[in-house]
């Protein structure tokens, strides 16, 4: 690992001050992904950024149709409130299939919506239950933010502030964790929204997606055998050696009908 | 060179330190606590787990800088004086080791555990230590070893 400066500003204005200023500078929250990428030389950052001593990225709270999650939340956190818990335990869920739990302990949701893992689980419920990333500068739609492979809408010096989920009427997320990372070989988050059924799809392998077939059918008939009954096409999926294409397209009918069954 | 304070198993400590220290090699290194270990280094394998603030987590992904002002406790200060910890009298007695490298991360995630969850299944207890790797033992008497320690930890508590 190269070395960098070290800010550990305590509000979100003095750290854009201090990305800004930085000749190259990087934002790190709960390191699970920047350390072990800055050991590998991938990143060599002149200044990091530390979030960790803002007060205010952190914490859960109720907002009139859902919650907001601060972006230097915890995975173990939202994955033991009993504020997510009540209102859409799927989250909880989820948080608690992420990784082990000493990475669930440090990484935060900021630094897995950010860094945009093609396998990751965030995504997945970010993109399916249509939820809002807020950042030092604007608002952006789920639907807006996903930009492929570890690609997103932020813009250069932007920072994630909060996640905001609306309460969905039922949602559920089923994964098929890869056995040695733990990430997902194909997870389906499924959710019954006012806006509609959104199913979102992560480990295939190009980021996340929404299956717009498997919607479909489940608008039609919210059961199990619809979402079975669609066949996606594998040339759309990643092969490697953990799973074909042909693997990968088939586990998503079947992980989103065990999420319909879940709902 | 920034310097670093924290308490490390009680006792307040400060060294200097480049950015890049990680916490694990600070402890090592510069400590001489040689208890905690580096078994992969890619935030896998669990050796190297430590307690900052009362949470485990992996000190080879975390720098040391980072754990400026916190509380921090390797294996080295679980035992009372020549007592051990129930969690290390119970990987002794349950056989939970056979070369012993990935044993202080495994005893310090199980520590974590029990904080959290008194009694844990066989299945919790596996999940809960989904983050530690092992070479030697296949885990069966780690699991063994965990349920014990949890069951005399708890006795502990109650005697207070
Ligand atoms: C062993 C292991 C297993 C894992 N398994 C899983 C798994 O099963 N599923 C899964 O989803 N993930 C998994 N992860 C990844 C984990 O969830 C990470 O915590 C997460 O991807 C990154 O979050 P972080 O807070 O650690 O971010 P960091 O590593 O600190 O940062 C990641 C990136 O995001 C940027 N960033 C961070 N916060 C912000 C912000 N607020 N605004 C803008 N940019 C920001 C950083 O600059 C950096 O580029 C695993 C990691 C490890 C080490
Ligand atoms: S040395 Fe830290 S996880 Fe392996
Ligand atoms: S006892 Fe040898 S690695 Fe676990």
């Amino acid at each position: 690992m190269h070395n960098f400066n070290y800010h550990r500003p305590n509000n979100v204005a003095d750290a854009v001050t201090a990305l800004g200023g930085a000749g190259d500078g990087k934002i790190i929250a709960g390191g699970m992904t920047l350390v072990p990428t800055l050991k590998q030389r991938l990143a060599a950052p002149s200044d990091l950024i530390d979030l960790n001593g803002i007060a205010d990225l952190k914490g859960i709270k109720a907002e009139s149709d859902g919650i907001t999650i601060g972006a230097m939340t915890r995975h173990a956190e939202v994955a033991a409130s009993s504020l997510v818990k009540s209102a859409i335990p799927a989250l909880a869920e989820l948080a608690e299939l992420i990784g082990d739990r000493q990475v669930r302990n440090r990484g935060t949701i900021g630094g897995s919506l950010a860094n945009n893992d093609p396998a990751a689980d965030y995504p997945a419920a970010i993109l399916g239950l249509g939820a809002t990333v807020r950042t030092n500068k604007r608002e952006i739609a789920a639907d807006d933010f996903f930009q492929g492979l570890f690609e997103t809408a932020l813009e250069e010096g932007e920072i994630i502030t909060a996640v905001h989920f609306p309460k969905p009427e039922k949602a559920a997320y089923r994964k098929f964790a890869q056995p040695a990372s733990r990430f997902a070989l194909i997870g389906v988050f499924v959710a019954k929204t006012k806006g509609g059924i959104r199913v979102a799809v992560t480990g295939g392998g190009n980021g996340v997606f929404r299956a717009t077939d498997i919607e479909t059918a489940l608008a039609a008939n919210f059961t199990p055998a619809a979402a079975k009954g669609v066949k996606l096409d594998p040339a759309d999926f990643n092969g490697d050696l953990h799973g074909t294409p042909e693997y990968r397209a088939a586990l998503v009918s079947t992980m989103a009908a065990r999420a319909v069954e879940a709902c | 060179m920034p310097t670093v304070r924290m308490t490390v198993n009680g006792r307040a400590v400060s060294g200097e330190i480049e950015a890049r220290t990680l916490l694990v090699h600070f402890l090592r290194n510069q400590l001489g606590l040689t208890g905690t270990h580096v078994g992969c280094d890619t935030s896998q394998c669990g050796a190297c787990v430590v307690h900052v603030d009362g949470t485990s987590i992996k000190s080879c992904t975390l720098l040391a800088i980072q754990a400026e002002g916190a509380e921090v406790t390797t294996i080295e200060g679980l035992a009372t004086g020549d007592e051990l910890h129930p969690m290390q009298a119970a990987f002794r007695e349950h056989h939970g080791l056979q070369c012993g490298f990935c044993t202080p991360g495994m005893v310090m995630s199980a520590v974590d555990l029990v904080k959290t969850n008194p009694d844990p299944s066989e299945q919790q207890i596996r999940e809960g230590l989904e983050g530690n790797i092992c070479r030697c033992t296949g885990y069966h008497n780690i699991v063994k070893a965990v349920k014990a320690g949890a069951k005399a930890m708890n006795a502990g508590a109650m005697k207070g």
